[in-house]
């Protein structure tokens, strides 16, 4: 395949939706970081991955069960389970359980775990890209209310609870949108590639940074930055967008080495 | 309750599991800087905690005055991540802490990242969010934890300075030369 290909919608929107990915990821993810909870990528995304199978098996909207199969993870999350990386390693255990079983039982379960594993970018289409800038506005439209709450909660533990809001709402707000984001990334890109962006150009963002919006601000820099070169990568290559997409990170994460902190 | 009283605290008895303090009781009104004091493992964090909901109430009572106020608490440990890209300004921010200039010794700390400040200089810009803010309670836990001796005397020039007609502050603390020489009055908290 040459450049001039990705011109044709086939590959413009899939693009596209790679791009509006690689700018939201890294937004929830810088909040993920902070929070110390930065396995709840690779949780919600498992957590979708097994709503994927879910989906095939019952011949259901395949979309709709991982989107559901994510905020139904996040929720349980929020009201039942233990605080932290704890219970996102649970969901993650228990959505590759799930997933894995169905897939070895259902007509096309093979297929679905492959591209979830290595991408299935190139098949994502219109209706993806509508979501993508809906989940898009909701966040950019969110974060100026949202930043600051999460912020406070983290450093300042305490307060909610002591100004008589022991459960407040932004943390089902965002741990809803962290569910959707990641389930929209692992039905593109994979589940790991998911979890590399979000875990990954946050993680390279908060070595050299200085203030919180700044460290958002790289954050995407570097994971727009990584996505465009895998995608130009996989595509003149021909290979997997999801893998392709790690390496890259990974390469950049090297960066950290040369930080002066 | 009267018009100025912000916490009263009766016959607290509080813990977690089982009951680590009390009974306990004191009254905080505005304009005042009341000491918590008592020896290590006394059960006064546990108080604090009670107050805000965090440790269970096994009797007794935590009444707050008639008008909704807000509350600052600083933590014994603040919350300190091996990264921390957030600066000083911003983290003042968070409070609402930015209606006055901080002590010198914060003013050239605000555009560091905070995992550049050392134990005392974050400890004493976490002292400074809470008391800066515009809550009407502040409730301090170990306020002087990991200071130096001059950071401790930024910051009982600090408490001196926050006493303003409006607000209570509750000072937690096993230091009695910290409670004695800001405090109004001074609750003992038996071991």
């Amino acid at each position: 395949m040459s450049f001039a290909d990705l011109l044709h919608p086939m590959f413009l929107i899939p693009f596209v939706n790679g791009l509006l990915l690689a700018i939201l990821l890294p937004l929830v993810g810088a909040h993920v970081r902070l929070r110390e909870e930065w396995l709840a990528s690779l949780g919600l995304a498992q957590a979708a991955a097994a709503g994927v199978m879910v989906g095939a098996f019952l011949d259901a909207p395949i979309a709709v069960v991982a989107l559901t199969a994510a905020v139904v993870a996040a929720l349980a999350k929020s009201f039942f389970g233990p605080k932290g990386n704890e219970s996102y390693a649970l969901m993650l255990l228990l959505g590759w359980t799930v997933a894995l079983l169905l897939a070895a039982n259902s007509a096309h379960g093979d297929d679905l775990s492959h591209a979830l594993t290595e991408g299935q970018l190139y098949f994502t289409g219109g209706s993806h890209l509508q979501a993508l800038v809906a989940v898009g506005l909701v966040q950019f439209g969110l974060l100026p209310w949202l930043a600051p709450r999460l912020l406070l909660a983290r450093f300042f533990p305490d307060h909610f609870a002591a100004n008589g809001r022991p459960n407040p709402h932004h943390e089902i707000v965002f741990d809803v949108l962290v569910a959707v984001t990641l389930a929209l990334a692992a039905t593109a890109i994979g589940v790991m590639a998911a979890f590399a962006v979000v875990f990954l150009a946050p993680w390279i963002a908060f070595r050299f940074a200085r203030g919180w919006f700044k460290t958002i601000a790289l954050g995407i820099a570097v994971s727009l930055a990584a996505y465009v070169v895998a995608f130009a990568l996989a595509f003149r290559f021909d290979q997997p967008i999801g893998p392709v997409i790690v390496g890259v990170l990974l390469l950049l994460g090297g960066a950290r080495l040369f930080a002066r902190h | 309750m009267n018009g100025h009283l912000l916490l009263e605290v009766e016959n607290l008895v509080a813990g977690y599991r089982d009951p680590v303090v009390g009974p306990v009781s004191f009254r905080l009104n505005r304009g005042e800087i009341l000491g918590l004091a008592g020896p290590n493992g006394s059960g006064k964090s546990t108080v604090l905690r009670a107050i805000i909901g965090r440790a269970r109430i096994f009797s007794g009572t935590v009444r707050r005055g008639h008008d909704p106020i807000a509350t600052a608490v600083q933590a014994q440990r603040p919350v300190r991540l091996a990264e921390m890209p957030i600066t000083g300004r911003e983290y003042l921010r968070l409070t609402g802490a930015a209606r006055r200039a901080p002590p010198p010794q914060l003013g050239g700390l605000l555009d560091l990242r905070l995992d550049e400040l050392s134990g005392g200089q974050f400890q004493l810009l976490h002292v400074w969010a809470c008391l800066e803010s515009p809550a009407g309670l502040v409730l301090l836990d170990e306020p002087d934890n990991n200071m130096d001796p001059g950071a401790r005397a930024t910051l009982i020039e600090v408490l001196h300075q926050s006493r303003t007609a409006g607000r209570g502050v509750l000072v937690v603390s096993h230091e009695h030369d910290l409670v004695e020489s800001v405090c109004s009055r001074i609750v003992e908290v038996a071991a």
